[in-house]
């Protein structure tokens, strides 16, 4: 499998694309970092975009690059190699190259201006969450032959974290806003990897003071290191659910 | 060395392939006939296991297919239109599989040289035309010296000189007592080459028997002949 890897590896890191997200990456966070001269405020900016670029560059990336090795996938499957070594390498090659490309574009910078817990819980959950939508784009990808489809799928499940998961919630926090919702939106938080994320760099960071009393309560339970290490493994699921469903099917697809 | 029990397999509505059995030994070379559509090519896949069957089951050398992966290392399998990865090389393609495959046998570079590969080994795959696309299937289908080859439509595309290459392998292959099965619409070719026919149609078997045989019964010296000759009876 280690072979498959690598030579999924090299052809990845051939693709400019992935060089191309490394120094957007490396960009932006420069210009955010010397836009403003408070850092913690540095962060905040670098949050938002980074939850809004990493999972839509990760799903959309790692569906097409699926989408375009099925000559590779069916050489392969023609070949004495178990399926699973082959779409486990896929996923090892994907989620590594895209996470090398955060570690170093984000990374680099967030080091040098912001070297504190804040960070590092950035650094963290960026990489959660380019694993994440890589394993999402995997089941996006394997579901439906036409590529079309299946990379219209991809941008609708990032539409669908990103930005209407919010509105649902908003939604339902107005509707319900007569009841104490406070304890459900722990829960509802889990549903999103992407809000998750934002909950615990935001409450590293000692702003939730301004998410009023949700924050507090968010603040009692993520907060704790229970919470924290219940946190992190919800978003390990996000990840580890969609590969698996994924490769149950890839076991079972004809090419 | 093949075995297969009433395999099934449907696309959607589409039946495929139904019941399909048939049983095959080492030193036969089996010509793999019928009309275009009647499942030739989704039973060959599913012996690779790259379709997978809906019902029945295929044994390889004894041991049933579903779910190993092992198996495929006895196949060599050459197919109709060759897919490769556009923008890795000849070189790279033969290089990479042969470091994966990481067979213990030595490597069987015949047909490499027999159609000068050596020499092209710098051109990216997405470049190549059609006939050099089949050279490099079947140099990788002979490349580990397998106990079974699958050659689908092996000569289509090739100029006269490579498929009579081809051929040649294919007869000295089946001389060392390999299990050869082919496909091919051009009946003359596979005069000189097999020993069996297998007829599809409409996902059955509607003949298995041996070229000798159905010379004899048919009274035609031709296989082309005999088959048509088979046919208009069977209607």
């Amino acid at each position: 499998m280690t072979k498959i890897v690598k030579y999924i590896l090299l052809d990845i890191l051939k693709n400019k694309i992935v060089l191309g997200y490394t120094l957007f990456l490396f960009a932006i966070t420069f210009s955010v970092f010397s836009l403003e001269d408070n850092t913690q405020k540095g962060m905040l900016s670098l949050l938002n975009l980074i939850l809004f670029i990493v999972p839509l560059v990760c799903i959309i990336f790692s569906t097409i690059y699926i989408y375009n090795s099925s000559e590779f996938i069916e050489l392969l499957v023609s070949q004495p190699i178990k399926r699973k070594s082959i779409w486990l390498s896929i996923f090892v090659g994907l989620a590594s190259a895209l996470s090398l490309a955060f570690t170093v574009g984000a990374g680099i910078p967030v080091l040098i201006y912001e070297p504190s817990a804040t960070g590092m819980t950035m650094m963290l959950m960026g990489l959660l969450i380019s694993i994440i939508f890589v394993a999402i784009a995997m089941l996006a990808a394997v579901s439906t032959r036409d590529k079309a489809k299946g990379i219209g799928f991809s941008i609708l499940l990032w539409i669908y974290f990103s930005l209407l998961f919010d509105g649902l919630v908003l939604f339902l926090l107005f509707q319900f806003a007569d009841y104490p919702l406070e304890k459900a939106m722990i829960v509802i938080s889990g549903l999103n990897p992407i809000d998750l994320g934002r909950i615990l760099i935001l409450l590293k960071m000692d702003v939730s003071a301004l998410m009023g009393y949700t924050g507090a309560v968010f603040k009692s339970f993520y907060g704790t290191e229970m919470g924290l290490i219940i946190s992190i493994f919800v978003m390990f699921l996000w990840a580890a659910i969609p590969l698996l469903f994924s490769l149950k099917k890839f076991n079972r697809k004809d090419l | 060395m093949i075995e297969a029990k009433n395999v099934c397999k449907s696309f959607g509505k589409l039946k495929v392939l139904n019941d399909v059995s048939f049983k095959s030994s080492a030193g036969q070379c089996i010509a793999l006939i019928g009309p275009n559509g009647c499942g030739k090519t989704t039973f060959i896949k599913s012996i690779l296991g790259m379709v997978v069957s809906d019902s029945g089951s295929i044994y390889i050398l004894g041991k049933d297919i579903a779910g190993g992966w092992e198996y495929r290392d006895v196949i060599g399998y050459m197919p109709q239109v060759g897919r490769y990865p556009e923008n890795m090389k000849i070189g790279q393609v033969i290089e990479m599989l042969t470091d994966i495959r990481q067979s213990e046998t030595t490597t069987d570079d015949d047909l490499i040289n027999a159609f000068g590969l050596k020499q092209l080994y710098n051109k990216r795959m997405g470049t190549l035309s059609g006939g050099t696309m089949q050279k490099v299937s079947a140099s990788i289908a002979f490349l580990f010296q397998p106990q079974i080859l699958i050659l689908d439509e092996p000569t289509a595309g090739l100029d006269p000189v490579a498929s009579e290459v081809l051929k040649e392998k294919v007869l000295a292959e089946k001389e060392k007592g390999k299990l050869i099965l082919i496909t091919s619409h051009i009946l003359s070719e596979l005069d000189e080459l097999v020993s069996h026919i297998l007829y599809m149609q409409d996902g059955s078997i509607l003949l298995y028997k041996t070229l000798s045989d159905i010379k004899e019964e048919t009274g035609e010296t031709k296989l082309s002949r005999a088959i048509a000759h088979f046919m208009t009876n069977k209607k």
